[in-house]
Parts: structure tokens; sequence; C-alpha cells
């Protein structure tokens, strides 16, 4: 007999052997091994979560109590994958392009980026998902309650109802875990998908298995079990024409529209081209979930005693047989496919949530908007892990309200009905660029609303929440708007009923209102682009440069995605623009595509919110300058060739402006140079030379004076020398006559000598971290001597209270990188470009050197093959050291 | 003699080297060492003469001329324009702000002490 202990500890060695999977895959993907996680197969496998404990328990409940009618559920996915296939894939390649995270990001960035409209989907999705939750939370607690009935040694389970919290905490764990370890839409959750593939794997195994059992084991054979299929009620084909097509078309909807469906297909989507092996797989893969269902429900129905529920004959009929091997097996199915879907919905959820809802909130409560301290990015996560805790407790407090016991089926559809609102302002914003977010808003306020009367508020049943009486003769007696009769139409299953008006009342309220109201500016250029998602995936047009402070934008963009990246990114658009260093000029391409990455982390609306307060340009401004673009919108589409002319142009004019600028400043410097190095020279000569002067002509001072007269004189003579070191160092290295002694290093080592050099007991803090231990092929003298000097600027000109420069050293793209920050107020943007040349000293020669320890630490820098450079967008003065890892070997 | 003069200069060497020969010379040496508050140095020690640096931190050593040239009190008060810089361009613009005298440096301390009785005398 199965035990309850055995099955709790089977379903502990489960979970574990998930949390191993996913941290396995997230681990290769982060060492970019697992080309085996980008497969079309894990693809696919990861849609089936379509198929829930629903489908798992309820397709066999669904098909004992209403016949054939459960196929409809399989069939609308497979119709839209097949014969839809364009239409999806339109969906994933608009996801990809604009980087949108939910469903909601796409209806909101659809139309004009509208924070209301991401807050109505995000609102009405979670309400519809809250059942769909609550409803797997309850097909677990039944399978164990299945399991305790029929452990003869076991006490009945008193309370059902901790073992739903218990499943709740720990799906939340879990979700928490491997669903918010990144933040960027780009970086997608490997070990989720992973570990949700392997379910997928397993649901269908347990299913299949049970069925093989029923149909041969039980059944026996082939055809003796047709027999009893015929023999039954369920084999005389009784279908209700408007149900199997609302049916149909709910299910066919509820695939592109179901958040955590939207989430597999679009989001995670690795590759386009994975699609079209799902468009086959993926049907398939339904039709072997639907293969056993009726047998199962046939026999179910003629061995099991009357009364016991069908929902669990999956469970119950191997459990009745004695198998208990198979009932475990059985049970991990049903599991698989219940955590599976909660994992992603609340990933789904929390994003949605977090994006369109706390995120906002959050930024319009900070009065200096994005520029605020603090870490935007610790904000995000924080956000979403609260969200995905909420989700999954709204979930758990629906199941306690509603006592679980609703059939599986009818939650589903109640569900399915509520996110296909979703639909007319999805389809409308995909293929019609007449749509609108005014059309939109209404489609889903007016169909949002029919559903919440018509469907999820009776779903309480009778006497919940709509009272016996309203529900027979309509609020206060308004006969045409009882829930299951609108305007008077009685007569209609309810389900049909509510399907119909809703969608109907949506669809029209979207169309009607799109034709008679105007788009804005910015709703037409995103209408364009995503309605010809094919054409041109260049994206939208948004944003006037010049504006914008591209500092300010660096410090934002290292809040959100993380320095390094951001550096990365800044890095690379510059080269892009011809530019050296780390500030791009705000150009209106670097402003789209910075919008867009942020855009991954935190939706369309709040990037674009963030990025207008930073540009000055606030929302009507840019949508001023928009309303002029707008006629002429039209004619720029069609001469991308001209654009990308002048884009060009624009380049090498800007090359040749930043060229120009810079010849100007280093003439001027050049002249200065000569009358610098005069200066120079000349002022120690001038104490030599005046106490030598007095040395030699009064015979008659004491020997105090002498001591000290001629200690001026040796230190001026020491001055001196070192100024004509540095020039000749400078010079030797100018015209590469430098020779290197290359041998094997530790980075520590020379840090550490480099730190020794400088007198560490100064004032200055340092704070060292990061990859020290790395062993490098270089010329050990000269890169401390680089290294001393930037110790002894931080010295010399960090104006903190407290003086601190953090070190830090990390290895990226086969490049060494050495970081010193301090904590100073840093160089100005004007400064920044000259502080590399000689004698340019930032202040006037309060430090008292010659103003070319920078210039040779760029060509010393050059000589070793690498490069120093100013890092903008510090707390204070930034320098970064790179040096190639060729010839770097990471410590044995 | 007890004439008294006032050194404009940053460098702490240099300001020690020209006190040394000016005192042992008879006069009473004031020091002052940056550019900033300079012009109301002046006008507080009433020297009878000035050495003014070119180069000093906060202010240049022409702008504070311009201005003592400016006032009416310090119009005719002899200046003795110092640089490290011995370029002709510095001549030329030390002159035309109205110097009374110009030297580069190094300079030896006979000349020194040369120029400054020239200018108290005449």
């Amino acid at each position: 007999m199965a035990s309850l202990n055995l099955l709790i500890f089977v379903s502990l060695i489960y979970v574990a052997f998930l949390f191993a999977v996913a941290f396995g895959a997230e681990r290769a993907a982060l060492r970019g091994q697992g080309s085996w996680l980008r497969s079309p197969l894990v693809y696919t496998l990861s849609l089936s979560i379509y198929c829930t404990a629903w489908t798992f328990y309820g397709a066999v409940g669904y098909a004992a109590r209403s016949g054939m009618e459960y196929l409809t559920i399989y069939l609308g996915p497979s119709l839209v994958m097949i014969g839809w296939f364009w239409a999806v894939r339109k969906m994933v390649r608009i996801g990809r392009s604009q980087n949108i995270t939910s469903i909601a990001d796409l209806i909101s960035s659809r139309y004009g980026k509208s924070t209301l409209l991401g807050v109505l989907v995000t609102v009405l999705a979670v309400v519809g998902t809250t059942p769909y939750i609550a409803l797997q939370l309850q097909s677990v607690t039944l399978a164990v309650a299945a399991f305790s009935q029929a452990d003869v040694t076991m006490r009945p389970l008193g309370d059902q109802n901790s073992t739903a919290l218990w499943v709740a905490a720990g799906l939340a764990f879990f979700t928490v875990l491997f669903g918010t370890r990144n933040l960027d839409a780009n970086e997608r959750h490997h070990g989720v998908v992973m570990a949700v593939a392997v379910e997928a794997v397993v649901k269908l195994f347990a299913l299949v298995a049970v069925g093989v059992f029923v149909v041969w084991g039980i059944g026996g054979g082939v055809g003796a079990t047709l027999e009893r299929i015929d023999a039954s009620p369920l084999g005389t084909w009784s279908v209700a024409p408007d149900r199997w097509l609302a049916l149909t078309a709910l299910s066919a909807a509820a695939l592109l529209c179901l958040p955590r469906m939207f989430q597999v297909m679009v989001v995670e989507n690795e590759e386009e081209r994975h699609l079209r092996t799902a468009s086959w797989a993926f049907p398939l893969y339904l039709m072997a979930m639907s293969l056993f269902v009726v047998p199962i429900a046939v026999v179910g129905l003629d061995l099991m005693p009357a009364g016991e529920n069908p929902d669990l004959f999956v469970l119950s009929l191997p459990l009745a047989e004695g198998r208990s091997g198979l009932a475990l097996l059985s049970f991990l199915g049903g599991f698989s496919s219940a955590t599976s879907m909660v994992i992603v919905a609340s990933i789904a959820l929390s994003t949605m949530v977090s994006n369109h809802i706390v995120m906002p909130i959050w930024l319009s409560r900070q009065a200096g908007g994005a520029m605020v301290s603090g870490d935007v990015r610790s904000v995000v996560l924080l956000s979403r892990r609260l969200s995905i805790v909420g989700v999954l407790l709204l979930g758990y407090f629906y199941y306690r309200v509603s006592g679980g016991s609703t059939a599986l089926a009818a939650i589903g559809l109640i569900s399915f009905s509520g996110v296909a609102q979703f639909l007319p302002a999805l389809l409308g914003g995909i293929f019609w660029r007449g749509a609108n977010r005014i059309g939109a808003l209404a489609g889903l306020l007016i169909g949002g609303g029919v559903w919440l009367w018509c469907l999820f508020l009776p779903s309480f049943g009778p006497g919940v929440i709509l009272s016996a009486e309203t529900m027979a003769d309509g609020p206060f007696g308004v006969g045409w708007l009882r829930p299951y009769a609108l305007f008077g139409i009685a007569g209609l299953d309810p389900l049909v009923h509510g399907v119909f008006w809703s969608l109907l009342l949506n669809t029209t309220a979207l169309v009607g209102l799109s034709l008679f109201t105007f788009p804005t500016p910015m709703e037409r250029l995103q209408g364009a682009q995503f309605v010809n998602v094919f054409d041109h995936t260049a994206g939208a047009r948004g944003w006037s440069g010049g504006m914008a402070q591209s500092e300010d934008l660096m410090i934002m963009a290292q809040r959100i995605l993380g320095a390094a990246e951001a550096q990365e990114m800044f890095r690379r658009a510059a080269l892009a623009q011809g530019l050296e260093g780390y500030l791009p000029e705000p150009t209106a391409d670097f402003l789209q595509m910075l919008e867009r990455d942020l855009a991954g982390s935190v939706g369309a609306a709040t990037a674009h919110a963030m990025i207008g307060q930073i540009t000055g340009g606030a929302n009507i401004s840019v949508e001023d300058l928009m309303a002029v673009a707008d006629e002429t919108a039209q004619i720029m589409e069609h001469s991308s060739q001209l654009e990308a002319k002048s884009a060009e142009l624009a380049r090498t004019a800007r090359q040749l402006r930043a060229a120009n600028e810079k010849l100007t400043l280093l003439s001027v410097q050049k002249d200065a140079f000569l009358s610098q190095i005069s200066h120079e020279l000349r002022t120690p000569m001038t104490s030599i030379r005046a106490f030598s002067e007095i040395l030699r002509e009064s015979g008659d001072l004491d020997v105090t004076t002498r001591t000290k007269y001629s200690g001026i004189i040796h230190e001026e003579a020491e001055r001196l020398t070192r100024l004509l070191d540095d020039l000749l160092d400078l010079s030797v290295l100018e015209n590469a006559q430098v020779r290197l002694t290359l041998a094997e290093v530790r980075l520590r080592a020379i840090l550490d000598r480099a730190v020794a050099a400088t007198g560490a007991s100064g004032r200055l803090r340092l704070v060292r971290r990061g990859a020290e231990e790395m062993v490098l092929n270089t010329d050990m003298d000269r890169l401390s001597q680089v290294f001393i000097n930037l110790i002894s600027n931080a010295q010399k000109y960090c104006d903190a209270e407290s003086p601190e420069l953090t070190i830090s050293a990390r290895e990226m793209d086969g490049l060494l990188i050495v970081d010193f920050v301090d904590n100073g107020t840093g160089i100005a943007p004007d400064s920044q470009a000259l502080i590399f040349e000689k004698f340019s000293r930032i202040g006037h020669q309060q430090a008292g050197g010659a103003g070319l320890g920078l210039a040779i630490c760029r060509e010393i820098m050059a000589r070793l093959g690498g490069s120093i450079t100013y890092l903008p967008g510090q707390q204070g003065a930034g320098f970064r050291v790179t040096l190639p890892m060729h010839g770097a070997m990471a410590a044995q | 003699m007890d004439k008294t003069v006032l050194l404009i200069e940053d460098e702490p060497n240099i300001i020690e080297a020209i006190s040394f020969i000016l005192m042992r010379d008879g006069w009473r040496v004031a020091t002052h060492s940056n550019g900033v508050d300079a012009v109301g140095a002046v006008a507080t020690r009433r020297p009878d003469l000035v050495i003014l640096d070119v180069m000093l931190p906060g202010r240049s050593g022409y702008d504070i001329l311009r201005d003592l040239r400016a006032a009416e009190e310090t119009a005719e008060l002899p200046v003795l324009m110092l640089t490290a810089r011995g370029q002709t361009r510095d001549r030329e613009m030390a002159e035309q702000l109205g110097a009374s005298r110009f030297m580069a440096k190094p300079f030896s301390n006979a000349e020194m002490l040369e120029a400054v009785n020239d200018l108290v005398r005449s």
C-alpha cells in the first residue's frame, strides 16, 4: 500500500531534483556552455505549461462529465500553432525587437507606452490568473488527500489547508530563487525553463503510463477498451455546437493571451526559428496528452464507486488497483503540471505587477525622478520578489475562500475567458494601424466589466457575492442586466453567453472608438513599428538628442542594468559613433537603443518616463517635436536608405568635429607647452642661483643657515632632475624607443609594490578587491609606475572629507580591467578629454606636479598593449586600466 | 634707508632667497603668497615698492597689476614684475600694463638689488 510518508519523501526528492536541474541550467548558461539549453525541443516542452493540473486531472473529469467537449481545450491551441503560425511569429518578432517583458508591456507599448493600459491589463491578468493558481493548489491537495485515504496506516489528514499553504510557500521560494536572479528580459530564465521542460516530460510520461495501464492492464487491450467506450454514455456524440465553437475559440485565444503562455512563448524565446519546430511539435504533444483521456474516464466510470470525483481518476484508478508505484508516478505528473504552471505564471505576473504598478508609483514618489540616489536595480528585484509572494498568497486565499469545491474545468474556463479580453487589443494592435489607445482602453474596460459581471462573480456560486435574486432578476430588478441573460437574451449556456457578450462589446468598443478618435503621434509611430515589424525592425523614433546629458544617462543605466553591462553598452555606442571613451553623444538613435535596453528591465512605459526625466524633455516637448515629424514619418519609412547615408555623414561630421576640437585644444596646449617647460625649469633654477650666490658671497653666515640654504639648493636640484627624468621618459615612450622587460607577475604583487611606493600611511584609505590573483605577462616596473601615478594622484587631488580609493580588478571579454575610483568630486566633463595631455593640471599647480604623470601613464599603457581611460559616471574620479589577457594566465 | 617692499610670490624658496637678499641690504620685507587678495594686501601695507610674480595661485599677476594701476593711490607705485616664462610676449604684456620694470627668472642677486634700488630712487 502506498504510504503517505513515502509520497512525501518521493515528492521532496523530486523537488530537490528540480532544484538541481534549474541550478545546473543556470550555471551552464552562465558559463556560456548550455547550447542544449537553447534547443527547439526545450522551447517546445516549455510551451507545454499550457497543460496544467487542469489538463492532467481535469480533462478526465471533464470527459466523464461532458463527453468529447474536453477536446476543444487541445483543439484551439493546435489550430493556432498550425494555422496561425504567422500571427504567433509576428508576436514573437515584436516581442524580441521591442524587448517586451509581458503581455501588459506589449499592449501598453503598442498604444503609445500608456501606463494606464499597462495597469489595466495587469489587474485583469492578476484577477484572471488567481483562480487558476488556486486551482493548481487545490489539485495538489486533492491528490494528497486521495493518497491519505488509501493509506490505512495513517489518520486522514485533518487540515488540507496546511498542505496548500506548504505547497504555495515552496513554490514562492523556488520562483523567487530562479525567477528573479537577473533583470533584463534578454537574459532569460534558463533554470526555470529547463525545470519546466523536465516537468513537461514527467507529466506526459505519467499520463501515458496510466493510460497504458488502463487500456492493457484493466481494459484488456485496445479492442476491448473500444467496446467499453462504445457501451458508455461517452460514446454517443452529443455536442452542443455553440459551446463547441466558443470553447475552441476560447482556448485558442488563451494560448495567445495567457500571461504564462506569453512568458514562455515570447519572452523566453531564444530564437525565432524554434517557433517553427514548436508549430508541429506542440500540437503533437497536446495530442499525446489527450490520447488516453477517454479510456481512463470510461474505465474509471465503470470501475470506481459512484460519487468518486472523476477529476482524480488518473490517481484513484491505480490506487484502487493496488498499483502504488504507478500512483506515485501519476501524482508526480500532476504535481509537475501544477508547479510548472504556478512558477511561470507568478514570474509573468510579478513582472507585470512590478513594471506597471509598483515601479511607476515608486518613480512618481521620488521627486527627483530617475536621478535620485540609490539602486533602482535592487528596488525592481525587491518589488518582483514581493509580487511573486503576493500572487501566490492571492491564489492561496482564493483557494481558502472558494472552498475548493467547484469542478476544476469550470474554474479554468472562467480564467480563460478573462484573459481572452486582451485578444481584441492584442490582435488590433499587431494587425491594424488604426487601433488606438482610447479604443483599447474602452474595449478592455467594457469586456473586463462584462466578464466580471457575467462569469467571474457568479463563479463563486449564488449568494456568495451576487445574491440569488440578482442572478434571477438582475441588479435592483433591472431585468436586462441579469448576469446569465444580458439584454434579455436568455437560454444560452452561461459560458457561451458571457464569452459572446464580453468579446463582442470589447471588439465593438475597440473598433468604434479607434475609428472616431485620433491617436497621438507616439501611438502612430508605435503602431507602424508593430504592424510593419517584418518590414523594418528598426525601432521607434522618439527622442530628440542634444538635450540629454550622457553622464546622467550613464549613472541611471548603471543603476538599472548594472555597472559593467552599462559601461560596456555605452562604450560600444560611443565606438559606433566614432568616439572614444564611455560617453556617446545622446543622439536620437542612442537614446532609443538605451530606452529599449532599459525597457527589458523595467518595461517600456517606465523606461520612457525615466529617459524623459533625464533628457529634460517632458513628454510634451517630445510629442510636440514628433507631431512635426509625424507629417514626414511616412516618407521617412520609405527612405531608409537616404537615412543611412545621412547617418554616415553625421558620423563623419561628428568625428571631424571631435578631431577639430581636439586639435584646437592641442595647438593651444603646444603654445603653452614651451612656456610651461620654461616655467617648470626656471622656477627651481631661480632658487638654486640665488642661494648659491648667497653662499658664495657671504662668508659670515652661521652654520645652521648655511646648512639650510644648501639643503634648499639640493632639494631644488632634485626637483629639476625629476622634471628632466619625466620629460625624457615621455619622449622615449613617445618615440617607441622603450625596451620592455616582460616577466610573469601576479597582479597583487604589482599593486602591493605601488601601494608601498606611494607611502600608504597617508590620509587616503585604500579599498582593494577583485581578481588580484591574476598572473600577467608584463613589464612590472612600467605597470607599477602607472599604478603609483594613479594612487598618488588620488592622494593629491581627492578632496573628500575622508578620502578613499577603491581599486577593483576583474576579467572581462579577455581583458584585465583594473578600476581606480576615488570618492572626491571627480573631473569636470570638459576637462576629461584633456587630462591625459602633457602639462595639463586641473586647477592651478596646487599640488606641485609638473602635469606629466597621466601623459606618461597613457604612453606606458599603449606600449604594454592596453589603455588607460577616464571612467565617467562614478562617485568621484575614476580611471580604468585595461590590459589584454593574452599572455596573462589565470592563477593555477 | 628703511624702505618697505611687498613681495608677492608663491614659491617658498624664492620668497626666502629674495627676503634674505633685500633684508641684508636694509629693506623691510613683507610677503604675500596668493593672487586672490594681493591688491588688498598692497592697500593695507602701503609699501614703497612691490615685487610681483606673474604666475600666482588664484589670480594672474597681470590682473593684479591692472587693478593697481587703475586705483588712484597705487597708480604711480613702483612695481617690479617677475616671471619664469622669459618670452618676449610676457615682457610686452607687462610693459603695456604699466610695470615699472620686468625681470626674468633666474636672476642674479646683484641684478635684483640694483633693480629695486633704482626703482625707489627715481
